[in-house]
């Protein structure tokens, strides 16, 4: 192993460079008020002051609930598919899981696009509902395709770590709990939801977090009336210019993301980090 | 014996249409301890899972108790199975392992703690609750799924190979420990294995078996004394196996000699194949033997040395505590009571299984 010690060098080097001097950025600008400049820049809370305003709350609350309905829909939606993806014999399981990723190979902006052809006033969907005699619908720019959107996307990474963990499950402990008397509902909950649970985990941590910090997707499907954090912070950035604003609010999210991680983490039994 | 437990009647099961099980009929009695033994592939596991309702069986009836229970769940059936890998919960300590039949049938948690406890003492794991099962050795894992699966009361065990994943020492240790459990529980077991040493040491009766079919069930001195074929002789024990023909009632003739024997009921000169354990060849000076051989090749095997003798007709393995020099003419006899006829066995239909 000493011989590949080395090999680690570029890695720390880039992970420096692109993560956390970035975030030593954040931070710095965070907590001072002099705007793009470094030098002329002092210590300063103003900016965490600001965000106690209600408008920026709201946001937050918006961005929380975003987050949490994404993934409680990725997981009732993804946990079934990955157990039953485990039902299919070897051969078919690994075509199945491409299957679900391949959507990924389509640029993000392509699908959300493919949504807004869906959803929109004149859309697909509201074709349909008038072909069938029902009355159309208007989803487009609210909070319900935001979370179409957002689980469609997401939905894979949750998915694969499910799958991962269901399928390293030796089958004799599901007849181990049969054996012991276990039905099929009892086998399921004691012993093979139990054995997924550092895979839901993951899962939902990874769900979570591109969730509550996702902007292209409300951006697109909620077209500035559905605003979240990612957008917020986005326009700190990009369109109002005051990154120490955005700083913070990253800086916060970077926490909150920080503390939710390492909630989840205990829940699970196994994880020893 | 006493009762009835089990009984298999005509059972068959095929599997990509290659016949595992060809109608197999047994009856296992209440508090025996019953090996099914063969090589791999010789369909003694499935007998097991479907005994354990993990596999159901094409055709036939699995009677327990009296009742058919062919179609029964394995949840709804009285028997409990220890697995050849043990299958113990990784989520859950030693403690939460063992309770899990109870805890399911909802007992109250004074009682399964009590249960629980008396339990480990009988496998020798007193004390180890709270320990994690992954950290446990291959032994300390064997007995608690012994103990998971003894807790429930089952009025029968069966166990799938469970000493195959530990070394020599360990493995003997196990055998006698299971046989002191199994007298002490006063269940019915039945072990799966393909070590015929195991099957011996341990079990009240052997079912040998091979190409789906039981070749033999006996006791296990029946089983090595009086094998009835040419592949039970071979898979039990060292066997020298040399075609012959009978004579007559306790007269057998083979490699050029007649020998007495004291088997009878025999067609008049029908074809058999006579067994000799290695251990029952006594060597002696070339004149004082039944027949001749020149030593051609000797082993060392701790308790004894094994020779191989070449005779006019064929080889012969034979056990001796003596040294013997290479190329030594020695005699052969072997005591009436040694020579095992057995009817000879019809042409494999399978050999390449």
């Amino acid at each position: 192993m000493k011989h590949f010690k080395g090999m680690t060098i570029p890695y720390i080097f880039w992970a420096f460079a692109f993560i956390v001097a970035p975030f030593i950025l954040i931070i710095i600008y965070a907590f001072t008020d002099g705007g793009l400049s470094l030098t002329d820049a002092s210590f300063s809370l103003d900016s965490f002051r600001d965000i106690i305003d209600p408008l920026y709350a709201t946001v937050f609350m918006r961005s929380f609930e975003t987050g949490i309905i994404t993934t409680g829909l990725c997981f009732f939606i993804g946990y079934p598919m990955a157990y039953f993806i485990t039902k299919f014999d070897e051969k078919m399981q690994p075509v199945l899981i491409l299957l679900t990723t391949i959507p990924m190979w389509i640029n993000l902006l392509l699908r959300t696009y493919a949504w807004i052809g869906i959803l929109s006033d004149n859309g697909i969907l509201n074709s349909a509902l008038k072909a069938f005699g029902l009355p159309a619908v208007s989803v487009m720019y609210t909070g319900i395709a935001v979370n179409i959107g957002l689980v469609c996307n997401f939905l894979p990474f949750m998915i694969l770590p499910i799958y991962t963990s269901l399928s390293k499950m030796d089958p004799s402990l599901l007849e181990a709990a049969y054996d012991l008397g276990a039905n099929k509902i009892q086998a399921f909950v004691r012993v093979v939801f139990k054995y997924s649970i550092p895979g839901v985990l993951n899962g939902v941590i990874l769900t979570f977090l591109m969730a509550i910090s996702a902007f292209v997707i409300p951006k697109l499907l909620g077209g500035g009336q559905y605003t979240l954090l990612g957008n917020l912070i986005e326009n700190q950035f990009i369109s109002v210019g005051n990154w120490n604003f955005g700083s913070a609010i990253s800086f916060i999210l970077a926490i909150v993301i920080l503390f939710t991680i390492s909630f989840l983490k205990k829940i699970d039994p196994d994880d020893e980090v | 014996m006493s009762k009835k437990i089990i009984e298999l009647k005509n059972i068959t099961k095929s599997f990509d249409h290659q016949k595992i099980l060809g109608g197999i009929n047994l009856t296992i009695y209440e508090n025996e301890f019953l090996t099914l033994l063969g090589p791999s592939g010789c369909g003694k596991t499935t007998i097991l899972r479907i005994i354990g309702g993990f596999v159901e069986a094409d055709s036939g009836e699995v009677i327990f108790d009296g009742k058919n229970i062919a179609k029964l769940p394995p949840y709804k059936r009285e028997v409990n199975t220890v697995f050849q890998k043990y299958a113990l919960f990784p989520f859950m300590n030693v403690h939460d392992n063992v309770a899990f039949g109870l805890t399911i049938k909802k007992m109250n948690k004074k009682e399964i703690h009590q249960k629980v406890s008396n339990m480990l003492k009988l496998v020798g794991l007193e004390g180890f609750e709270k320990r994690n099962v992954n950290q446990l050795s291959g032994g300390q894992q064997q007995r608690v799924a012994i103990a998971r699966a003894l807790i429930n009361e089952p009025k029968v065990l069966l166990l799938d190979e469970p000493l195959g994943a530990l070394d020599a020492k360990l493995r003997k240790d196990m055998q006698t420990e299971l046989k002191k459990i199994q007298k002490e529980v006063g269940i019915t077991f039945i072990f799966v294995t393909h070590d015929q040493e195991e099957a011996l040491s341990m079990s009240d009766t052997v079912v040998v078996m091979n190409h789906g079919s039981i070749q033999q069930i006996g006791s296990p001195i029946d089983i090595y004394n009086e094998p009835r074929n040419r592949f039970v002789a071979n898979f039990i024990g060292e066997s020298n196996i040399i075609p012959g023909i009978m004579k007559d009632d306790y007269l057998v003739h083979f490699d050029g000699f007649d020998f007495p024997c004291v088997d009878k009921g025999f067609l008049p000169d029908e074809e058999i194949e006579v067994v000799l354990r290695p251990e029952d060849i006594i060597l002696s000076a070339p004149e004082k033997g039944q027949l001749i051989g020149v030593v051609t090749d000797l082993t060392f095997k701790g308790v004894h040395y094994e020779i191989i003798l070449q005779g006019d007709h064929r080889i012969y393995k034979v056990q001796t505590t003596k040294y013997y020099e290479i190329g030594t003419s020695l005699g052969m006899s072997v005591i009436p009571d040694n020579i095992h006829v057995m009817h000879k066995m019809k042409e494999e239909k399978h050999e390449t299984f």
